[in-house]
């Protein structure tokens, strides 16, 4: 019976979804075969109704579909998002920085899940963290500028160094590489003597040390320790993918930053595409906006086409537009205008805004069909 | 430990098209290789499965809408 279904259903271009969701219902009533050809037949042409038309504008429909729930949006939106303590861009501000691929997004966050056999253990969890989260100089040991001796004295503490597992050893190597000049041990402290006389060069050695990491990932500056379901999730504020999956014990298969552009650089355009997808999603969904996935679809397509992210507006998508008067309908009219003329630019009226400048027919829907006349033909 | 990028849950299946293949799919479309959506040689995944400039990319996308979507790319 099962086979049955599978055969007719296979002659079909369904897509596998709507096809699923065919076999799902008819194997419940147990239909004859001939009644199922019927049925999966005005299946299919209700799926054919449904399809888009050609010359539908479809990006114009998606830019209203995203556009009129986005003025609903509230304008600043600058908190928690279910995540304890992490501050998260949401709302509209977010929704930009997702179209224009901020290379920086103003509140970087990643969700880093770890192998199995560290995801049930609290400790081992801890552990992880340890090594991602940054640790600077000033938080394991008391730093003192001793302007007599031009010299710096780092009084480590060992209960902190203790409680993130380090020795004096990996530190004294840190601050040397930092530093660029001898330092001495005595009884326990760091010295590090100033090589010339300098005031200046004093206290920016000082502060240059007082923010030296000593331990973790430079970019992640905080790592938040949350169980979700079976298994312990690090959520950090600050993001870097290349850094974290080669941390041992992260299952960098399950390792999601918010930052779109550095998935780009790290997991390619088709990861980025559905990364753009995802956040845009969420974030209209957080704001209690239902928007059609297809829409999000067609700008992340649009975005990714060209195999580089491609931001939407004036310095990507609306930017690169060949004819010069849709540039200069959309932003900065006259600069467009003007470089437009120096350059001798030609404009072949092909997309929509120009042919509405000069007043003709646009090419789309019946716009887009030309009709021809076949002489001689039946009588 | 190697880590594989393409086993990160963000990143679909590609597949280079054999020359055939490619042929194929060009004359089921109608259109020139050069009418496809593009993708980087320097794409850390297209690097990853050792695909050259001119090759076609087949890429197996989970959708939220059809459930599962076949999309091409061209490697320039």
């Amino acid at each position: 019976m099962e086979s049955e279904l599978d055969r007719i259903l296979s002659k079909y271009p369904f897509p596998e979804s709507v096809k699923e969701e065919i076999k799902s219902e008819l194997e419940k009533l147990n239909l004859p075969e001939n009644k199922l050809k019927k049925v999966i037949d005005a299946c299919f042409r209700a799926y054919l109704n449904n399809l888009i038309e050609p010359g539908e504008p479809s990006g114009i429909v998606a830019a209203q579909s995203i556009g009129e729930p986005g003025t609903q949006m509230t304008m600043r939106t600058f908190h928690y998002a279910g995540v304890a303590e992490i501050n998260v861009t949401l709302g509209l501000p977010r929704l930009i920085e997702i179209l224009d691929v901020r290379k920086n997004p103003s509140t970087p966050m990643m969700k880093i899940r770890l192998l199995p056999e560290y995801a049930n253990d609290r400790e081992k969890a801890r552990d992880i963290a340890n090594k991602i989260e940054a640790t600077y100089l000033k938080d394991i040991a008391d730093i003192e500028a001793d302007i007599r001796n031009m010299r710096i004295i780092i009084r480590p503490d060992e209960e902190a160094m203790k409680r993130k597992g380090l020795d004096h050893e990996s530190i004294k190597k840190k601050i040397e590489k930092q530093a660029k000049t001898e330092i001495l041990e005595e009884g326990g402290n760091i010295i590090v003597q100033i090589s010339e006389p300098s005031y200046k060069l004093l206290m920016s050695t000082f502060e240059k040390l007082k923010d030296t990491v000593v331990m973790g990932i430079k970019e992640i500056k905080r790592v938040i320790i949350r169980k979700e379901g079976e298994e312990y999730v690090l959520y950090t504020e600050g993001s870097s993918l290349k850094k974290v999956m080669k941390v041992p014990g992260v299952d960098f298969t399950r390792t999601l930053t918010n930052d779109i552009y550095e998935i780009y650089e790290v997991l390619g355009i088709e990861a980025a595409r559905n990364a753009i997808i995802e956040e845009a999603l969420n974030t209209l969904e957080e704001q209690g906006l239902e928007v059609d996935p297809r829409h999000i679809m067609l700008v992340a397509d649009v975005m990714t086409a060209d195999g580089e992210l491609r931001s939407i507006g004036r310095h990507g998508v609306a930017g690169e537009k060949q004819s010069v008067l849709a540039r200069a309908a959309f932003e900065m009219t006259v600069n467009n205008l003007l470089d437009a003329a120096v350059r001798g630019e030609m404009d072949y009226l092909r997309g929509i805004t120009e042919n509405i400048i000069v007043g003709q027919p646009i090419k789309l829907g019946t716009g887009d069909i030309e009709l021809v006349l076949k002489m001689g033909g039946r009588r | 430990m190697k880590i594989r990028l393409q086993d990160h849950i963000l990143v679909p299946k590609h597949e280079i098209l054999s020359k055939e293949e490619a042929e194929e799919l060009l004359k089921i479309l109608g259109i020139s290789k050069e009418q496809l959506p593009k993708i980087k040689a320097s794409d850390p995944i297209v690097v990853e499965i050792g695909a050259k400039p001119g090759d076609i990319i087949k890429i197996t996308r989970k959708s939220l809408t059809a459930g599962k979507s076949v999309f091409y790319r061209l490697v320039v």
